[in-house]
């Protein structure tokens, strides 16, 4: 059975303020789902109407196959990590991790065994007679975390956990976070903002934009296979070619690009003709960089980024576009004003 | 130029040195005061002896005048806590958008004079004022209820002037609380009340604190309210002082009675703190 779904589901804030629009969303049981959009796309409210924090205007919101739309927060048994941790500050780590199951009528051994569970699964054990505020950043959210887990939630959900966290501690965190959900099977919604989270932990992303979900899939797909603009640009580096589709054939499809010459894209999002002006995607890493005169496009170097391991150069082809490329560096970087040949795979581009 | 150690201290010289003029200095005075002679000619002769003190300790009307007025600060604060935390709740909580308009609204009030606002109590509460009248009118009573010159007049007067400080330090308590900790509570299985009573009541609590100890220690040192809306056998220690020094001219009884209240007050705060420092910590932890 499917931990969650959402059917049609729709919340205003206003009359001109749609923040989710008619958004269905399946979470298998165990899988971990993220919602990924920038800040305003209507993830976090997704995962609010979830939670029970708000009630969608229109539309179902299941759990485990019943209907929620009229069961209060505190019936959901639902398990919610908040973006600023949301430890109370008044009360013990003990008292913290233990207050879900008080309020389920657990014995006081039980909670005291469970509590201890809780603490070992987040690997902070010893701290129980401490307060909130004598803990790092890092120790709270996992307190956070024990805390939600402590229930045994039908569902776990996750508001933006990392975002307070340092960027090393962050990471940490991730496989940690990642390693704790897979060991114990919890379905988990992860709302982020962050794509090298979603694409790192997730077994289902859905790219949200402006109340919409753009695209649902797995990270290979969502990234590989970007259906709208808006998801190629959200993940990763993507030039847009504009383009007029010239021919289709069984090999690739080819495309003029004007005064830069052609290109052969083997990947469509949707099905052209030739005559069609069209955008092409191409990643800015899938970019190979050969001497001239090797075929492929022909460039010159208008920009240099020195990154160290990486070199991100901006490649201007022969009619004034300009294209993204990132290398990992294993000689020197090329220089100002190089002519060089980009060499582009037909099965990296995706026609959109 | 000041060196950089003493520069707090020269920044703080002008409060220093108005607090130093203006309430050390006659604290003092009236400390001297209590140990000088009263001469049967009612001349006050220069003196130290403590039987200023002897006689107002030991009369137990002062001590009963001391607890009457306790007993009514309390109940006043209490009325306070009462009244202004739903109302600090509201303000805090409302989605109104203005919310600098409503906290605006609330000191207005300060705007009249503190005793004309006093004053305006006698309008309302009097034989003919507006409460008995319209409970005449709608003949709920068939003759005026004693609303006036009663221990309930003085309650009255001062939790209207009170509420505002009450519900201005509740409020900040309550706005500075994260909404997302109650969202925890209810996501780990409280009901709403739960949660009120399991974060949002203790997390207030410094603000409700503070605002007891303010709304008691004004109610305690007052003098216009009891004055102005206070009987006959209303027993406010500002008066008994009142009587002593401006009435009866008797500078070393007044003193005594002056630093009774003081120090009484003294010791109320002193123990108060104590005990509230425990909240404080949970301010610091909310952060």
């Amino acid at each position: 059975m499917n931990a969650v779904e959402l059917h049609r589901i729709t919340r205003r804030f206003s009359s001109a303020v749609v923040a989710v629009d008619n958004i269905d969303l399946t979470v298998p049981a165990g899988a971990f789902v993220t919602l990924l959009g920038p800040s305003g796309c209507g993830k976090t409210t997704t995962l609010r109407m979830i939670a029970g924090l708000e009630t969608p205007d229109e539309g179902d919101v299941m759990i485990k196959g019943n209907r929620m739309n009229e069961v209060p927060i505190h019936r959901r048994n639902l398990g919610m990590v908040f973006q600023n941790y949301a430890l109370f500050p008044h009360k013990t780590i003990y008292d913290n991790v233990a207050f879900g199951l008080k309020y389920r009528n657990v014995g006081k051994d039980e909670i005291r065994r469970r509590v201890k569970q809780a603490l070992d699964i987040v690997r902070l054990p010893g701290v129980e007679e401490r307060f909130p505020a004598q803990l790092s950043g890092g120790q709270q959210q996992r307190i956070a975390l024990a805390r939600a887990l402590v229930i045994e939630p039908d569902v776990l959900l996750l508001d933006e956990p990392l975002s307070a966290l340092d960027a090393n501690l962050r990471e940490e965190m991730r496989v940690e976070l990642k390693n704790i959900q897979r060991r114990i099977g919890v379905a988990t919604v992860f709302v982020t903002h962050d794509q090298g989270e979603a694409l790192a932990m997730s077994d289902l992303v859905v790219v949200m934009n402006k109340g919409h979900i753009e695209q649902m899939g797995a990270p290979t797909e969502v990234y590989e296979q970007p259906r709208s603009e808006f998801v190629a640009s959200f993940l990763g580096n993507a030039n847009f070619l504009p383009a007029t589709v010239r021919q289709v054939a069984s090999d690739g499809i080819s495309v003029d690009l004007g005064a830069a010459g052609a290109l052969l894209v083997s990947d469509a999002a949707r099905p052209v003709s030739p005559g069609e002006a069209v955008k092409v995607v191409v990643r800015a890493e899938k970019i190979d960089i050969a001497p001239p005169g090797n075929g492929g496009l022909s460039a010159t170097v208008a920009d240099v980024d020195y990154l160290g391991s990486m070199a991100r150069y901006q490649m201007e082809l022969p009619g004034g576009h300009r294209l993204l490329s990132l290398v990992s560096l294993k000689d020197r970087a090329l220089e100002l004003g190089q002519s060089v040949s980009l060499q582009i795979n037909p099965r990296h581009c995706r026609i959109l | 130029m000041v060196r950089a150690e003493y520069r707090p201290y020269f920044l703080l010289s002008p409060a220093l040195i108005s607090l130093a003029l203006l309430l050390l200095a006659p604290v003092l005075f009236i400390f001297v005061y209590s140990f000088w002679l009263r001469a049967a000619n009612g001349q006050d002769i220069p003196a130290f002896q403590f039987g200023n003190w002897i006689t107002v300790g030991g009369d137990p009307f002062y001590w009963l005048a001391l607890r009457e007025t306790f007993k009514i600060s309390a109940i006043t604060t209490v009325i306070c806590m009462l009244v202004g935390y739903p109302t600090a709740y509201f303000l805090a909580r409302c989605r109104f958008n203005n919310k600098a308009l409503l906290l605006f609204l609330l000191f207005l009030p300060f705007w009249i004079s503190y005793i004309i606002r006093t004053f305006a109590w006698i309008n309302v509460l009097g034989k003919s004022g507006f409460v008995n009248s319209v409970l005449l009118g709608i003949g709920i009573i068939d003759k005026p209820l004693s609303l006036l010159y009663n221990d309930f007049s003085v309650i009255m007067g001062l939790v209207y002037f009170q509420l505002p400080y009450m519900i201005i330090n509740v409020y900040v308590s309550l706005d500075g609380i994260d909404r997302n900790l109650e969202s925890a509570a209810r996501t780990l299985g409280c009901t709403a009340w739960q949660t009120f009573r399991e974060v949002t009541l203790p997390l207030s609590l410094p603000g409700l604190g503070a605002g007891s100890l303010l709304c008691f220690v004004l109610a305690a040192g007052s003098f216009v309210t009891p004055r102005l809306l206070g009987g006959t056998d209303t027993l406010f220690f500002s008066q008994l002082i009142y009587e002593a020094i401006i009435s009866q001219l008797d500078w070393p009884t007044g003193s005594v009675l002056s630093l009774m209240l003081l120090l009484s007050l003294g010791i109320i705060v002193a123990v108060y703190n104590r005990f509230m420092s425990l909240s404080d910590i949970y301010r610091s932890f909310a952060k």
